[in-house]
């Protein structure tokens, strides 16, 4: 980031044919994982990821527990196998502090008060990063959290927007993140419009970026269309 | 409790240190307090404390960055600053918040890093700064990347003989052309609020930090906390964020 290195918009189209405010081909899939108590697997063009939900479950040691509440605990993790150059497995910097930012994008949603001393873990696996996978992460999340039960107050819709060779565009693709000159990454609450996560980084000037506010919660309403699909290919028939 | 005091307040229109809600804390700002370091600087936000220092060594360069200077910021929640922090490794607020910094230093293209370049692609220069906490009383995200910021500007390359780096001899200053600053807003009960105290944290929804260059153009956001914000909220925080950046950057002119 920052500096772009190669051209990545050609006669007005992106390098795999989008056009700036499309979506890449979407997948959901609710209940992927039969031993946990909700999971869902999500693509994003190439990005794929898979999300399982444990509990509401007991927390030990105890002296984690929460009197009034349960607590939500986030852990985003890359497969080694998932990028060009094996990635050494285990948490580094980056991977924890998405895991915290994923948290808190969450969190929002969800009715922790229910659970006293309770503990929701979320644990998030890229499979095959190819761009925005913090965001296809939390749309996993999301749809493995309505999967598992746990009562929420709404969604939670994730996109990302950024700006490539001067052109404001939706969805980068891994290329297109490393020669973004702005990258943002997006989480709401669709039904209140309320923003849960909100990352920026690159040099964008203060209408740029609200014009990419305004493309992100246009196509989080897609997105949220799709999870509420999703959800109902597995529970409804 | 002096949270729930704090929080009273805010409903009421008032801070636990009288301060309106657009206003910092003083801000102090000491040059070169390190002398083994090649820049450094101690930032004081009100009480809150913390110094920044910057050391230069040789690195190899990343494959796709031949030419380029690295640039690595760490920070140490030192347990001397906090009853809260413990020793061990750094925890995930303290990595967030060198990441922040970092992504406010690097997206500005505040440090020439292609000026850094000693031989393409074998040797470069790693500009290594270190954040150390040393009070926390609130807001450490806005102290910690303006000691940064203020320790880049007064750090000077050391001079190298027969590829060895002489200590203590320098040869000219860090090419530092920005001067990316960074504002966090936070938000408790639809009001926003500048620079909020140890106390005042606690109650806060949540917060959103932005960082500006000299151009205005932002090269950094981050929201923190569990809280959700407005999109009016937004374009309002990039206002203050806007406004007081230029107020601050005045101050390490």
């Amino acid at each position: 980031m920052g500096k772009p290195k190669e051209k990545v918009i050609i006669n007005g189209k992106r390098l795999d044919g989008r056009l700036p405010n499309q979506l890449r081909e979407v997948e959901m899939k609710v209940g992927v994982i039969s031993r946990a108590n909700g999971s869902a697997m999500v693509s994003f063009g190439n990005t794929r990821v898979i999300a399982a939900v444990h509990g509401p479950r007991a927390l030990f040691p105890k002296h984690l527990q929460e009197v009034e509440t349960s607590i939500l605990r986030c852990r985003y993790s890359m497969a080694p196998f998932s990028v060009d150059e094996r990635k050494y497995p285990g948490p580094d910097r980056r991977s924890i502090e998405l895991s915290k930012v994923m948290r808190l994008a969450l969190e929002p949603a969800i009715f922790l008060e229910e659970f006293p001393r309770a503990t929701v873990d979320v644990y998030v696996y890229v499979l095959q990063a190819d761009g925005s996978t913090r965001v296809t992460g939390l749309n996993a999340a999301s749809l493995a959290l309505a999967d598992a039960g746990v009562p929420m107050r709404d969604l939670v819709v994730a996109c990302s927007v950024g700006k490539i060779d001067g052109t404001l565009v939706l969805d980068l693709s891994g290329k297109e993140d490393n020669n973004s000159e702005a990258d943002v990454a997006f989480a709401m609450l669709p039904s209140k419009k309320k923003i849960t996560l909100l990352q920026m980084d690159g040099l964008l000037t203060e209408d740029e970026l609200k014009e990419l506010l305004k493309m992100a919660r246009e196509a989080c309403k897609n997105i949220y269309e799709l999870q509420k699909k999703a959800l109902r290919e597995k529970y409804i028939r | 409790m002096e949270e729930i005091y704090a929080l009273e307040l805010i409903e009421k229109g008032g801070r636990i240190d009288k301060r309106d809600f657009l206003e910092y804390r003083k801000i102090e700002i000491e040059k070169d307090i390190v002398k083994k370091a090649e820049g450094s600087a101690r930032v004081k936000l009100g009480e809150t404390e913390v110094i920044a220092g910057v050391k230069l060594g040789f690195g190899e360069p990343f494959p796709d960055t031949p030419n380029e200077g690295m640039l690595v910021v760490n920070a140490e929640f030192s347990p001397l600053a906090s009853p809260e922090f413990e020793p061990g490794p750094p925890g995930e607020d303290a990595i967030e918040l060198a990441r922040v910094v970092d992504r406010g230093i690097r997206e500005s293209n505040c440090i020439e890093l292609e000026k850094l370049c000693i031989e393409e692609g074998k040797k470069v220069w790693s500009v290594f700064v270190d954040i150390l906490i040393l009070n926390h009383q609130g807001n450490l995200l806005d102290a910690s990347a303006l000691a940064s910021l203020v320790a880049l500007l007064n750090t000077k390359i050391p001079k190298v003989e027969d590829e060895k780096i002489l200590r203590g001899e320098f040869e000219k200053p860090l090419p530092v052309v920005f001067k990316p600053i960074t504002i966090t807003v936070g938000k408790v009960k639809g009001k926003l609020l500048l620079d909020p105290v140890y106390e005042e944290e606690k109650v806060l929804d949540c917060k959103l930090s932005v960082c500006i260059r000299d151009d205005e153009k932002i090269c950094a956001l981050q929201k923190q906390g569990s809280g959700v914000l407005e999109f009016e909220e937004v374009e309002k925080i990039i206002n203050i964020a806007k406004e007081k950046s230029k107020e601050i950057r005045k101050l390490v002119e």
